[in-house]
């Protein structure tokens, strides 16, 4: 117990516990969703083209472990962070050029760049267990505050805001833009594109290889941010979990940024409220942001599919 | 006509096993790129997995729960529906079981088997079948829900042996209590292989029944062929693939069960074994097939039963193993864009 409360924000009075939790939980979610706005907002983008890439997982390891050994071996968490995206890329690169081949399905594609990445991680990974990488810079943004709960929440990393940015700047690219409207235009309809002369297949094959890479930064963030370690389960299945939270937010950049920050709360909820010293069901609440998914698929979905929003030929090869 | 029908039998046997032999090459380049001799390497994996008969039992052990976790990818696939919870539902069906065999620890060795065997299967069943209704009723895409419900699967376990079902006694490694001596699953006359193997090649040789002799077989491939005729048939779509779902799953739980009353002898946190994530590749490497499903574990559950030959006679971590199924996995799915290329071109030509 005494160790739980050490972890917990402010220890002293009684009433504060319900702020730490509620106070726990906004950092968390502002920590928990990155990995989530990347991958999302990468994942966006490539099925925005036509394409499904479900080996988002094993991209996010492969970014994960790659930041990790570069930042480590270099010394510069910004190498890392650019190794990582370069990674990602390679990854998606292989995935769309698969899946260009006539014959070869998405989905099994994506199960098999998941088996693929992960193992190629795991294997790099061997060799990182014990040491701590180079951390990227910290943004402080709790200066004017005498609370050190306070603070330590309000210190956040970099790599928050440039995700913001990036649904802007996502959201300005498809609706404003000539890019924007060949990516909408492949995922649409490839026949109507091709007709007025969009290189359908190359479009998929850079929104594939630009998405894999964001999704790769975000696995950056799990080994090039506090306590930044690499582990196997770093990632927990959050870059399937993103793939989900992109039909949750039908396909729009900015309802995936309020959807990450959604899960990354969710995720936070758990370890929280163990802080608070609520034990007892923690490892049930490590399943809440998996039951979250679930239930708002469940709920936002229909019985004959279809849903609004969607790229019209996104999963059907063409 | 007549020159079609051998040339896509040849072509069947063609592809696999060139795409297997390029898989294997390109992961020899990936050994000879860290400093590592290919060919040593596989010399070890032969060795360590189909060399002589201790090595074969090894296998033998792996591909048992492998059999089952193929099933409950091909056993839906078959009606167009890829589920991926495997590891899941064998989860959940090591739950069933050990729930089931600790409630009843008295009864006689035969009964508390058929017992634990029904409760992981209705349980993982069950499991399989949450993400096959979500996909008919509320057009869920059950790759992603199943995925989703391995993790809920986990984090039940991991809440019950660490909370409700917690024996006191299990320190470090928290466990629920042991199962009783006369529940544990014996082994094959002769040999170290438990009978989870021949669960195992029961159900492939069921499943290969299912499909090829009878009616709800025939429906099932219909579904998977083209819903829409499916539909002008009137065969009842949701029917068989919730049937289908739960069969499948009732194989993975299964393979849970066999975990628990056969390795374990209880349930921890080594009930999730990776055997769920292994038995999706399986299913696709052996196209659907439940004959192709007995050749394609024997082959991977010697891969994985040489992971530990690997680490110690060259040092390559045990996640070389998952590489390897990962490269044969792409290389095996590059290959589907080879299928009827030659043939076609035949027919044409005829």
């Amino acid at each position: 117990m005494a160790a739980g409360r050490s972890g917990g924000c402010v220890p002293t009075e009684a009433p504060m516990e319900g702020w730490g939790v509620v106070l726990g939980v906004a950092a968390g979610a502002v920590r928990g969703s990155i990995p989530y706005l990347f991958v999302s907002l990468g994942e966006c983008l490539t099925e925005k083209s036509g394409k499904i890439n479900l080996g988002m997982e094993g991209v996010l390891l492969m970014g994960a472990v790659t930041a990790f050994g570069v930042s480590d071996r270099s010394g510069s968490p910004w190498f890392g962070l650019l190794a990582a995206a370069l990674a990602g890329a390679i990854l998606g690169a292989l995935h769309a050029g698969l899946t260009r081949l006539p014959r070869v399905n998405d989905v099994a594609s994506g199960i098999a760049m998941i088996l693929f990445g992960s193992g190629l991680a795991f294997f790099i990974g061997k060799q990182f267990v014990a040491p701590m990488a180079p951390q990227l810079p910290l943004i402080d943004l709790g200066g004017w505050s005498a609370s050190p709960a306070i603070r330590s929440a309000l210190r956040i990393s970099p790599l928050f805001f440039c995700g913001i940015a990036l649904g802007f700047a996502l959201d300005f690219v498809f609706r404003r833009t000539r890019w924007g409207l060949y990516v909408r235009a492949s995922g649409d309809d490839p026949m109507a594109a091709r007709s007025i002369g969009i290189p359908v297949g190359a479009v998929r094959m850079a929104a594939t290889v630009v998405g894999a890479s964001m999704a790769a930064v975000g696995g950056a963030h799990l080994t090039l941010y506090y306590p930044g370690i690499w582990s196997e389960g770093i990632s927990g299945g959050q870059g399937l979990m993103a793939v989900a939270l992109v039909i949750f937010a039908r396909w729009q950049p900015l309802r995936c940024v309020l959807a990450a920050l959604l899960f990354g709360g969710a995720q936070a909820l758990g370890p929280s409220l163990q802080a608070a010293g609520q034990t007892g069901y923690y490892q049930l609440f490590n399943a809440s942001p998996y039951l979250l998914t679930l239930t708002l698929m469940a709920l936002t979905g229909s019985r004959h599919g279809g849903l609004s929003g969607a790229p019209g030929s996104l999963g059907r090869s063409g | 006509m007549i020159a079609y029908k051998p040339a896509r039998i040849i072509e069947s046997l063609v592809i696999p096993v060139g795409a297997l032999l390029t898989g294997t090459a390109l992961f020899g380049l990936f050994c000879a790129a860290l400093g590592e001799n290919g060919f040593a390497v596989f010399h070890s994996i032969y060795r360590a997995a189909f060399a002589d008969w201790y090595s074969w039992q090894n296998t033998l052990t792996r591909a048992a729960p492998l059999l089952l976790c193929g099933l409950c990818t091909a056993l839906p696939a078959r009606a167009g529906l890829i589920v991926i919870g495997n590891e899941g539902a064998m989860v959940v069906g090591a739950i069933g079981a050990v729930s089931a065999g600790l409630a009843f620890p008295d009864a006689p060795h035969i009964a508390s088997i058929l017992l634990m065997a029904a409760a992981g299967m209705i349980c993982g069943g069950l499991w399989i079948c949450i993400a096959a209704s979500l996909h008919h009723f509320r057009g869920v895409n059950a790759v992603i829900s199943s995925l989703l419900l391995n993790y809920i699967a986990i984090a039940l376990l991991n809440h019950l042996i660490e909370g409700p079902m917690r024996d006191p006694a299990s320190l470090n490694n928290p466990s629920t209590r042991p199962l009783a001596a006369a529940q544990h699953l014996g082994l094959i006359p002769g040999s170290r292989v438990h009978d989870g193997l021949l669960f195992g090649l029961a159900a492939c040789a069921a499943a290969w029944f299912l499909f090829s002799r009878t009616a709800f077989g025939f429906s099932a491939r219909v579904v998977g062929g083209n819903i829409r005729a499916a539909q002008l048939c009137g065969i009842g779509i949701g029917r068989v693939l919730l049937i289908l779902s739960f069969l499948g799953g009732a194989c993975a739980g299964l393979a849970g069960m066999v975990e628990v009353a056969a390795v374990q002898g209880r349930a921890n946190a080594s009930v999730n074994t990776g055997y769920g994530y292994a038995g999706i590749l399986v299913a696709f490497l052996a196209r659907h097939n439940p004959a192709g499903i007995v050749l394609v574990s024997l082959l991977l559950g010697g891969i994985v039963a040489s992971g530990g030959m690997l680490q110690r006679a060259h040092n390559l971590p045990d996640a070389a193993v998952m590489v390897l199924q990962g490269i044969l996995f792409l290389v095996i799915l590059c290959s589907e864009t080879l299928y009827g290329r030659w043939t076609e071109r035949r027919l044409r030509a005829n």
